[in-house]
């Protein structure tokens, strides 16, 4: 500790702390502008200038480390005069226009000029930057108002790690500028708004927020993001029934003050239009219809008629399904899910009531019927814990069936599967606060800074501070720019790497020893399963040269900095010299100085045939090299949506009850079934997503519950999906907006979005946070845990269930659900919601005093002893041939959002990517005669979506790599369902082949077929 | 500050293609497969380029950029801060008036006007049949000679008004005889 007296009051400081930091968490005010706590300090507004005891010259206090001893005084005569004439030189070219100001009670250079008395500049006033930029919706630029604080450019550098500004020019005209002063769009923006949100005046701006009101006039409330899974606090400014403007708030545990675009700027979709307000029910199913020739009375298949009414009469045709809903019925022989143009289902308005009987009803008649199992539901990864727990409770209990499940399905079943094989628990194992003081992070499968943008800003800090990032990805993502070794094997041969990797490790002799001997087991089947997997063999393989891989594996086995010596990339045992040893054997390795690695990874991983063993490799590589248990250390699933984790956790999948418990366990499942005032819960684990298509076609399934899921965008072959929901007999889908699988329904209910209510989202770190409603939900739309109570509770009379049954779904609030949740999952055992404000809680939390558990598997494993996996290696189900010659991979793109039914009614979202895409490697683009720009047709044995070309080399030579938001062109016709990975049944998104060509020449390749045909 | 609600759709962005995916010149990479990964030598770069092409082209920049592993907006940065680098292509005559201590007082300023008013230009300009750019200096080490205009590699001493107007006149001659030739 070091001791300084700041203005007569002595305190003890960490070393390295500077003065101002010191004065600061000491409630010592000391003005400042150009500072920011997140960024290194430049000293460049010279405002925060102060005495020090013994130096002639006052020293700015941002840059000043405190000294033992140092006396220093942040108030004098000098000081205020020379902070005045700071301030005034700032006011000499920055207008005093407070009264018309939108940053009016929100500026620091006002409050300054207030403090210290400047109402005019003294000096002769002259603009240097005259300049007002309104290039995106997002934010405009205005830099007469513009300090050159560098803030902006320093959080850009720093944090996002974008670079999209920087200061141009010099002296008087020097500004804040993009490449070439062109648009923002043209730089290498991301829109994340950190700029605005660190802007000390009013020259960066929200543009939702010009004119909307002054500081002092708007409602804030703080709640938690609803997009991917980070859980970033947002903090919405309202005034009346409109949000103004959104921003990152200080305390938020996992984000601080930063975000993401979709997350700062991406809420208005919850007041457009289309929102679903209230509940609608397919007119035959009211008025019914003689049933069709093939027996199904309402798949209908009748011809669109003029007096087709959409749900509300009068939507905007922004994107809007409603508008779609009056489409073109599909051709015979199309293998196209009619996406777009589809067959008319009108709808007709019914009351709550009125709805709800007809879903009992036919969900009565349907258990009557044909049984529990006829039954299958799709809760939500994006409501929250106490709606999907709910939705397993309706299914498990008052339904009696396990067929229950949801999109983590789809994403990380793999990770749940795998982690909970190897350590015994599912999740990501450390904070993501860690990273930033991570000495090496190995990132693959992931485009974090696309999928996880706030992540991505942890990973960029770790890297300025001299972390190595080793990024493993067929696709050059954009983080590659920040990476010190970039892997760029063939989609699917990643596993060779992995295991490379793992020998590298055990033949240098970087393994920890005593780890794998104290904590673990399994090691000897697989060091034997590695033993032939050598470099060179995977370089054959994956196509990265050897020495990449040797080099990738040194990094993450000893967590090596980037700033650490001996960095030639020749395999070199710690204390530095060079090693030609071969020998394949252990050794004592006690003597390593061992830095801090972690694993970052994501769908590249999971989304594959083969997934519940590749993410038992990445287990397989920390166990070896000790990376686990620690700080900054760990293996980390980056979940995908706002409570991915939170629904996996409360049991809305097939095979587990709330906190993981089997369903076959027979104690676990009878303690929650006591507590559910049952005798017993249905003990045979019901069917996944993908299965559940299947049975429907099958005959097994009859109806089903969708809960804010958009099936018909995010399932593979979706040509298929679309068949099994239309062979429904019932289908009930509720959901904020008439998504593509609402469409097909029978009956749809309106749902309040994550803005318009209460309740917990458990984020991709584990932690438990508060949901706060910022807006009214509109029409007479409801949160989805009233509904699915009052849902349960109908249904549990029709079912003829004793009426305290029913009784019991009459819940009062989410905090009453929550303390149920705490009765029955012992991993939440001590969250209820007046725990939660403030940081949250990280679950295990099993008791009320518990105060969380951050870092898992600190002392000893979930499961015990930590198990490695001898992983054989697999390839993906489907390989490039003549026909199909490329390989699809699919993902996310930084502006959207899953099936985008939110991101696309944003209005700023749209207007940066409103249409889909297919990335195209310039050779690729050449052999197919593709025109960047230029429309193409991608094709696979399963369907074929049109598309537009972006030729870049981001994709490798033979890959394309095709985003799945996009109705118009949905990637998920092309990807398969025939084979899934057999432990966690998660669909290979990730390779499928395909071949791609332009229309023109498919349609000259048509004709000239018919020719010869004819 | 004009009204911030302005119909969104008219200005939707739109792909215009990847300006960097057909391999930069040769006579850029020439320059560039020098220095491929040296941060450091970014002043180098800017400078060969400045040489090579008289002035820095975008593209150049560009490829200069990503062949560096620079980001985009600090290479601007840099090549926007430093007078002697230019992004527009400079006139076939270089115009430098010297501003210095001992021309100013030799009356350099209405040297400097007489040559504004006959090029029809400001400081930092070229005249748009590409023949004139009119630039200042702070001092060309010349001042025995003050006041004094330096065109290209010719310093002309001792100038007055009318001598830069004759000035100007010769060099507009000059070239087009090249022309000629």
């Amino acid at each position: 500790m070091t001791t300084l007296t700041i203005d007569g009051q002595v305190f003890d400081v960490a070393p390295g702390t500077t003065v101002l930091e010191a004065a600061l968490a000491n409630r010592i005010d000391i003005p400042r502008l150009c500072y920011h706590p997140d960024l290194v300090p430049s000293g460049g507004c010279r405002l925060c200038l102060v005495e020090v005891e013994g130096r002639p010259n006052p020293q700015a206090s941002c840059g000043l480390k405190c000294d033992e001893g140092l006396v220093v005084h942040t108030q004098s005569d000098r000081l205020t005069a020379l902070r005045r004439d700071i301030i005034d030189l700032f006011v000499s070219d920055h207008p005093l226009r407070c009264a018309v100001c939108d940053k009016n009670g929100a500026c620091d250079l006002q409050r300054y000029a207030y403090q210290y008395g400047i109402s005019e500049t003294a000096y002769d006033f002259e603009l240097s930057r005259p300049l007002f930029q309104e290039d995106n919706p997002f934010f405009v630029r205005d830099h007469q108002y513009c300090i050159l604080c560098n803030k902006c450019v320093r959080v850009c550098d720093e944090i996002v790690g974008a670079n999209a500004i920087e200061v141009a020019g010099r002296g008087f005209t020097s500004h804040v500028a993009t490449p070439f002063d062109g648009p923002m769009v043209d730089s290498a923006c991301v829109f994340c708004g950190s700029c605005v949100q660190v802007c000390p005046t009013a020259a960066l701006l929200p543009t939702s927020r010009l004119r909307k009101g002054r500081e002092w006039e708007l409602t804030r409330q703080r709640t938690i993001c609803g997009y991917c899974g980070v859980g970033c606090g947002v903090e919405f400014a309202t005034q009346g029934q409109q949000i103004i403007y959104a921003q990152g708030y200080r305390a938020a545990p996992v984000n601080g003050e930063f975000l993401c675009v979709k997350g700062r700027f991406g809420w208005d979709f919850a007041q457009h239009p289309d929102r679903l307000t209230q509940p609608l029910v397919r007119r035959d199913l009211l008025e019914p219809r003689p049933p069709t020739a093939d027996g199904r009375p309402l798949a209908t298949a009748t011809t669109p008629t003029e007096e087709t009414v959409t749900s509300d009469g009068q939507r905007s045709s922004v994107g809007g399904p409603p508008s779609a809903v009056r489409g073109r019925p599909s051709g015979p022989g199309v293998r196209r899910p009619s996406v777009v143009g589809r067959p008319s289902a009108d709808f007709v308005p019914v009351s709550w009531e009125q709805a709800l009987d007809i879903i009992a009803t036919k969900l009565a008649d349907t258990v009557k019927t044909h049984g529990s199992d006829a039954v299958a539901g799709l809760s939500s990864a994006r409501c929250t814990n106490e709606e999907n727990y709910l939705f397993q409770k309706l299914f498990r209990a008052t339904i009696g069936t396990n067929n229950v499940d949801h999109c983590a399905r789809l994403c990380h079943s793999s990770s749940v599967t795998g982690l909970g094989m190897a350590f015994g628990s599912g999740a990501m194992t450390n904070p993501i606060r860690d990273i930033r003081n991570a000495d090496c992070i190995l990132i693959t499968g992931s485009n974090t800074a696309e999928s996880h943008p706030v992540i991505s800003y942890e990973v960029v800090r770790a890297t300025k501070l001299g972390a190595n990032l080793v990024i493993i990805d067929p696709r050059r993502v954009p983080l590659v720019d920040h990476a010190t070794l970039f892997l760029q094997p063939k989609p699917g041969t990643d596993i060779y790497i992995f295991l490379a990797m793992a020998h590298v490790i055990l033949r240098e002799g970087w393994a920890d020893t005593a780890f794998i001997a104290g904590r673990t087991e399994g090691f000897e089947a697989f060091e034997y399963s590695v033993r032939e997997v050598t470099p060179q063999v995977a370089a054959l393989m994956s196509g990265v040269p050897a020495e990449l891989i040797e080099q990738a594996a040194r990094m993450y086995a000893l967590g090596q900095r980037a700033d650490a010596p001996s960095a030639d990339g020749r395999p070199q045992t710690a204390d530095g010299s060079q090693t030609d040893n071969t020998d394949y054997a252990l050794r004592n390795t006690q003597s390593i100085a061992r830095g801090h690695s972690t694993i970052l990874y994501a769908m590249g991983i999971t989304q594959r045939s083969n997934g519940t063993e590749l993410v038992l490799t990445l287990a397989n590589l920390a166990m070896l090299s000790g990376q686990i248990g620690k700080p900054s250390t760990g293996v980390n699933p980056l979940r995908g949506q706002s409570n991915v984790q939170g629904a996996c956790d409360m049991g809305a999948l097939p095979n587990v009850l709330p906190g993981y418990q089997p369903v076959t366990d027979a104690a676990k499942r009878q303690a929650v079934a006591q507590a559910w005032d049952l005798a017993d819960l249905p003990a045979q684990p019901g069917i996944t997503v993908v299965e559940m298509m299947h049975a429907v076609l099958a005959g097994k399934v009859k109806a089903m519950y969708v809960m804010g899921e958009n099936p018909m965008l995010s399932d593979p072959n979706l040509t298929h999906v679309e068949e099994a929901l239309r062979a429904l007999d019932f289908l009930v889908v509720q959901d904020i907006f008439m998504s593509e699988t609402a469409q097909l329904a029978h009956v749809v209910l309106p749902a309040a979005s994550y803005l318009e209510k209460d309740g917990t989202f458990t984020n991709t770190e584990r932690r438990v946070q508060m949901v706060a409603p910022v807006l009214p939900a509109p029409g007479q739309s409801l949160p989805d845990w009233q509904i699915v109570g009052q849902v349960g509770e109908k249904l549990e009379a029709k079912l003829g269930h004793a009426a305290e049954k029913a009784a019991a779904w009459r819940y009062t609030s989410t905090t009453a659900i929550m303390d149920e949740i705490a009765r029955v999952t012992p991993s939440y055992g001590g969250i209820h919601h007046h725990r939660l404000s403030g940081e949250g809680l990280t679950w295990p939390c099993p008791t009320d005093d518990h105060p969380g558990t951050p870092i898992l598997h600190t002392a000893k494993f979930t499961r015990g002893l930590g198990k490695f996996h001898a992983v054989p290696v697999n390839l993906p189900a489907e390989q490039p041939d003549a026909d199909f010659p490329l390989i699809l991979t699919t993902g996310r793109i930084l502006y959207h959002y899953h099936t985008g039914t939110m991101t696309r009614r944003s209005e700023g979202l749209n207007w940066r990517e409103s249409r889909g895409y297919a990335e195209v490697h310039p050779y690729d683009a050449e052999q197919a005669g593709l025109r960047d720009g230029g429309p193409a047709l991608v094709t696979s044995r399963r369907g074929q979506v049109r598309t537009q070309v972006r030729v870049t080399d981001r994709v490798p030579q033979g890959t394309i790599f095709l985003s799945f938001h996009w109705k118009e062109a949905p990637a998920n016709v092309l990807t398969q369902d025939f084979k899934l990975d057999p432990l966690a049944k998660i669909p290979e998104y990730k390779v499928c082949a395909v071949r791609i060509e332009s229309p023109k020449a498919a349609a000259q390749g048509k004709q000239a077929a018919g020719a010869v045909e004819a | 500050m004009t009204s911030p609600v302005k119909e969104l759709s008219s200005r939707r962005y739109i792909y215009q293609g990847d300006p960097l995916l057909t391999p930069p010149p040769a006579d850029l990479m020439v320059i560039l497969d020098k220095y491929r990964g040296q941060r450091d030598a970014l002043m180098t770069v800017l400078e060969e380029l400045q040489d090579h092409y008289g002035y820095l082209p975008q593209q150049g920049l560009q490829y200069a950029a990503r062949e560096l592993g620079f980001p985009l907006s600090q290479v601007y940065g840099v090549a926007t801060f430093y007078n002697l680098f230019q992004l527009k292509p400079p006139g076939r005559y270089i115009v430098r008036v010297c501003k210095g201590t001992a021309c100013h007082v030799n009356r350099s300023g209405e040297i400097l006007a007489m040559i504004k008013t006959k090029l029809g230009i400001g400081e930092d300009e070229t005249t748009p049949d590409g023949m004139f750019t009119l630039q200042t200096v702070a001092c060309m080490g010349a001042c025995s000679l003050a006041p004094v205009v330096v065109v290209n590699d010719r310093t002309y001493g001792r100038m007055t008004p009318e001598k830069s107007t004759a000035m100007l006149t010769e060099l507009h001659d000059e070239a087009a005889m090249e022309v000629k030739v």
